[in-house]
């Protein structure tokens, strides 16, 4: 497929990326390419400038600094599924790493550009809501941190605007006594999501975010409230999520009905929860 | 000062250990530049969508699919295609996958094989499973992928 006509850059530090991103009008980041270069060939993103990543080797580490675990935005999803800091801080980022399109996307595809697209079916956004993770943006103005559910604005869109780059996700390092899970229906085995929904419980205290079921990921917060400070078994779970499905506007497509997938929702959820209910038992 | 981002580069690549430097359009696709530049139309144009698998090579030795990586991304790289799997012979996953028949129309054959040459490579002896999870960025649409998986095992076990 011949793309529409692209100038193209390759800076070799954040500053020069930033102002790449800054002077030129219609200048997009270029991480891994794995949705960008297709939805290139489909012009569903027509770029006047690629500022290419690719050399900004400050922006791949992965690192647990104190309590805390920093995902480069750059690092690849195939680096996440091996990383024994993530194995060792948190895990599910790794395993759901695995479950993301194939072994060729994930050699290429990045955290940051997975994020950055923002796409309501995907894996991340809900994770990274549950697990109380933030963003580190920086423009030509300075760096500014926010939080996951300031970072997901709507459908493909997040934070990061004009002469921004996003720099690195910081998750918080789980200790004893934190569980998480994510659950839901795919296309395919590792395709993308019809519904789930991601949970995580710290000290009994829980944060669970839908995916698919509007814009932006959907804290479920009555459902956290029930839960708090609870024994959780099943039937907890089951009667705490239930009605969760009528609180919800989720859209209809070719893959589910609205109402399957306030159906789908309560389902992944409960099996979300008791998941990360057992990871933190131990 | 920011680098003036450009419409045409040149690139370095290496490609089967040979290197080239060509000058390209920006917006030319890896497999484009494998294809019509370089005339190894051994990697083929399936999907065009990221989707098939057919596009498979390997960049500093990973397996990618190169229909949605850019000329340009590879400057300073090496590449591996179908055509550098072997020389006159054919290496024993290729002859696992004549052995098995592993393949009919052969489209997608050149990717599955840079798939399951990667994966050899880094588990020399794979299982069902694990050939079943490196291959799933591939699609066949004559085989029913058995074979393939078969031929792979195989050749993971040295009973080519």
């Amino acid at each position: 497929m011949l793309l529409r006509e692209v100038s193209y850059a390759r800076p070799s530090t954040v500053e020069e990326a930033v102002s790449l991103l800054t002077e030129h009008d219609g200048a997009r980041a270029l991480a891994g390419g794995q949705t960008l270069v297709n939805v290139m060939k489909q012009r569903a993103a027509s770029p006047d400038v690629l500022v290419d990543l690719a050399d900004l080797d400050d922006l791949r580490p992965i690192t647990v600094s104190g309590t805390t675990l920093e995902i480069g935005a750059m690092a690849t999803l195939a680096s996440i599924t091996r990383s024994s800091e993530v194995e060792v801080s948190r895990p599910i980022l790794a395993a759901t790493a695995a479950t993301v399109a194939d072994v060729q996307v994930r050699n290429r595809g990045t955290l940051g550009g997975n994020i950055c697209v923002n796409d309501p079916t995907n894996h991340f956004p809900p994770l990274l809501v549950a697990l109380g993770a933030s963003m580190t943006i920086r423009s030509a103005s300075g760096e500014r941190v926010v939080t996951a559910e300031e970072f997901f604005v709507g459908v493909f869109e997040t934070a990061v605007g004009e002469g921004d780059l996003l720099t690195r996700i910081s998750i918080p390092a789980a200790g004893k006594g934190t569980g998480d899970g994510m659950a839901g229906v795919t296309l395919g085995a590792h395709g993308t999501y019809v519904a789930n929904a991601a949970a995580s419980v710290v000290d009994g205290t829980w944060r669970i975010a839908l995916g698919c079921v509007g814009a932006v990921p959907h804290r479920a917060t009555a459902v956290e409230s029930a839960l708090d400070g609870t024994d959780v078994d099943e039937a907890a779970v089951r009667s705490a999520v239930e009605g969760l499905g009528d609180t919800l506007d989720p859209p209809a497509d070719v893959h589910a009905s609205a109402e399957y997938r306030r159906s789908l929702a309560e389902t992944s959820t409960v099996r979300a929860v008791l998941q990360a209910a057992e990871k933190a038992r131990g | 000062m920011a680098t003036t981002p450009v419409s045409e580069k040149v690139v370095r690549v290496s490609v089967n250990g040979t290197t080239y430097e060509y000058e390209v359009p920006t917006r030319r696709l890896l497999v484009h530049f494998l294809r019509d530049d370089l005339a190894l139309t051994g990697t083929h144009i399936g999907c065009d969508t990221g989707s098939c698998g057919a596009c498979t090579v390997h960049l500093n030795g990973v397996p990618v699919k190169s229909c949605a990586v850019l000329a340009v991304q590879a400057d300073g790289a090496a590449v591996t295609t179908v055509e550098g799997l072997g020389d006159e012979e054919l290496t024993p996953l290729q002859q696992s996958f004549s052995d098995h028949h592993a393949l009919q129309c052969g489209y997608c054959t050149p990717g599955m094989l840079m798939s399951a040459a990667a994966l050899l490579d880094e588990n020399p002896s794979p299982s069902e499973e694990d050939v079943k999870v490196a291959l799933q960025g591939n699609i066949c649409r004559c085989t029913g992928y058995w074979n393939i998986v078969e031929a792979v095992v195989a050749a993971g076990k040295g009973v080519a």
